[in-house]
């Protein structure tokens, strides 16, 4: 990843997750802008983030037109809120053309409509569920006439 | 109709009342039990207590057979969520969402919502307009403001009075659709005189708005 050239990311809310991608980015030297509605959100970014911070709501408009959202190469959104996710994600890819665009989204059913029509939204639920089930299948290595799951 | 509306407080206990009292059927949805308690005390509507955002919820408030969507809660992303859900994954016809930010209006149009409304635009432009000339009131713009009916009020000084239709050309595509003269309404012809007190309901397009004032009240 190092010897590619530098992205310029957007990520759209700094919790847990958010700040997470952000930390992990920053080591790789790419050109991160973070938005958060607290400003208090962004003291958990590491001393390697050299990016910009916008304290704002990303749904409005005004706030995605600041982060530079039309030369984004990548938007994430990480919000803990499903529908500010997808709207912000729908925004990057609809109006500003954005060529990669993910959402956190909670919700699977919604998630599946969404992804329908090209958002790609990645479901914590779904990711821990299937992490927790096939760490239980490896540690009780079930031969297949025993499988009752 | 079905209407589905989906929010709450004075708003939409106003509009739920409105909508049944026209005839049509009303189901509301509200994430506040207490609310949804309130409401239901007080419509006669079949009120649903959960996240308008979901699909459970929508399809049980009978997202299915509904006519039409309005989603009217604070939260714009909600409001955007919601009509979209009806409109993709329930095939409803008409959505309309209520946006806090004016710029969603455009942007929401843009992302395949039947249609979006900014209060706030609606209020501004028309304090705007009220406090500039009180005989001009802006009653609406129709087709996402291609179109605007406006009411003027005739003043003795106007240049028009005393003139009939026929001999004051107005500018091109624009209509003196109805005249209100004490109160009764008068669909005007070529012969009919303009008096003062008239009040004009004029049809204008956005680019001869301002002429056809201007002609009307001389200002």
């Amino acid at each position: 990843m190092s010897a590619q050239r530098s992205l310029f990311i957007v990520v759209v809310g700094c919790g847990r997750l958010g700040s997470y991608i952000v930390n992990r980015l920053s080591l790789y030297g790419h050109y991160l802008v973070v938005i958060d509605v607290n400003a208090a959100a962004f003291d958990v970014l590491s001393s390697q983030f050299s990016g910009f911070q916008i304290e704002g709501d990303a749904t409005e408009f005004a706030v995605l037109k600041r982060a530079k959202l039309e030369k984004a190469d990548l938007v994430v959104a990480t919000t803990e809120r499903d529908n500010v996710n997808l709207m912000v994600a729908q925004i990057a890819k609809k109006i500003f053309n954005v060529p990669q665009v993910m959402a956190r989204v909670f919700d699977p059913k919604r998630a599946r409509v969404y992804r329908d029509f090209g958002i790609e939204g990645i479901c914590p639920i779904t990711i821990a569920g299937d992490a927790f089930l096939s760490s239980y299948l490896k540690a009780n290595v079930i031969s297949p006439e025993e499988d009752v799951l | 109709m079905n209407i589905l509306i989906v929010g709450g407080e004075k708003l939409v206990y106003f509009i739920s009342r409105l909508f049944f009292s026209k005839g049509h059927t009303v189901t509301v949805i509200n994430r506040d039990q207490r609310e949804c308690t309130r409401l239901a005390r007080r419509l006669k509507s079949t009120i649903v207590y959960g996240d308008g955002s979901d699909l459970t919820i929508l399809e049980e408030a009978g997202a299915r057979s509904a006519d039409a969507v309005l989603a009217a809660t604070p939260n714009d992303e909600d409001n955007l969520v919601i009509c979209q859900l009806a409109s993709f994954h329930f095939g409803v016809p008409r959505t309309l969402a209520l946006v806090n930010d004016p710029d969603n209006e455009e942007v929401f149009q843009k992302l395949q919502i039947t249609s979006a409304l900014s209060i706030t635009k609606v209020v501004a432009s028309l304090i705007e307009q009220r406090t500039e000339f009180d005989d001009i009131i802006n009653l609406f713009p129709i087709g996402e403001g291609k179109l605007n009916i406006t009411e003027v009020s005739l003043q003795e000084t106007s240049p028009v009075v005393g003139r009939t239709l026929l001999e004051v050309s107005l500018p091109e595509n624009s209509l003196i659709a109805s005249i209100l003269r004490n109160g009764e309404p008068i669909v005007p012809r070529g012969p009919t005189e303009l008096l003062a007190g008239d009040r004009l309901i004029l049809i204008t397009l956005p680019e001869n708005h301002g002429r056809v004032l201007k002609k009307l009240t001389g200002d």
